[in-house]
């Protein structure tokens, strides 16, 4: 099982499809940890397969370097403002919103017409 | 506009922090939103996210939420798989992408809304 999650896991993070999904399922609900361990060691997880990727990505020339940087700053200090508030916020709270974000473009793009 | 992309970066950045996963979700649909095509946006995510990982995982490791060995045996056979998932992306037409990654976010969606 151990196999077929990391597998999995290196393979659809490597095609951007994160959201580590499968790797924290099977933590969580196989391993039976905790949530945070299971995000933490996610987290970690998709340090050497991102960067595995991105080097592959970059002689393809799919990697749009400029905008990468632009967004990276301001995301980092996002990353410094989730930790600050994971202490007050109510992670659920969070997780709703997004997810029903997510549920709603997910809907959108997959009725959309286009390209 | 300035601020407009200044507050996806900042959002996608929270979500990576506090969620520990979707942030990838959260940068491909900002690239999209800054005129990247699919492919492209999926791809220069993973260089966006990359960093900012980096920073996260430091900070889980500081509050002590897992220990790095505890992820170490995922890897090998994750690089496995990351080794034919780029391989898969080449190939790939953006529509096949498109629709799949909408999958990919109303699971993902229903998950975060109904953890199970």
């Amino acid at each position: 099982m151990t196999y077929i999650s990391s597998f999995l896991s290196g393979l659809l993070c490597s095609m951007g499809f994160g959201a580590g999904a499968v790797l924290i399922i099977f933590l969580t609900s196989y391993s039976g940890m905790e949530q945070t361990q299971a995000q933490g060691i996610n987290l970690f997880f998709y340090l050497p397969i991102a960067l595995f990727s991105i080097i592959k990505y970059k002689r393809e020339g799919l990697i749009d370097f400029k905008a990468a940087l632009s967004f990276i700053p301001s995301g980092l200090i996002g990353v410094l403002i989730g930790y600050a508030l994971a202490g007050f916020l109510p992670t659920n709270y969070l997780k709703t919103v997004f997810g029903l974000f997510l549920l709603a473009v997910g809907i959108k793009e997959l009725f959309s017409k286009n390209q | 506009m300035r601020i407009k992309k200044i507050l996806y970066a900042l959002t996608v950045g929270i979500i990576n922090s506090a969620l520990g996963a979707g942030g990838g979700i959260a940068a491909v649909y900002a690239l999209k939103k800054n005129g990247l095509d699919q492919k492209t946006a999926q791809a220069t995510a993973l260089a966006v996210i990359l960093p900012l990982t980096a920073v996260s995982v430091v900070i889980y490791l500081l509050r002590g939420d897992f220990r790095i060995e505890e992820a170490l045996p995922f890897i090998p056979l994750g690089l496995v798989g990351a080794f034919c998932g780029t391989k898969l992306m080449k190939q790939s037409q953006n529509k096949f992408l498109r629709k799949s990654f909408a999958l990919l976010m109303i699971f993902a969606g229903l998950r975060y809304i109904f953890p199970v």
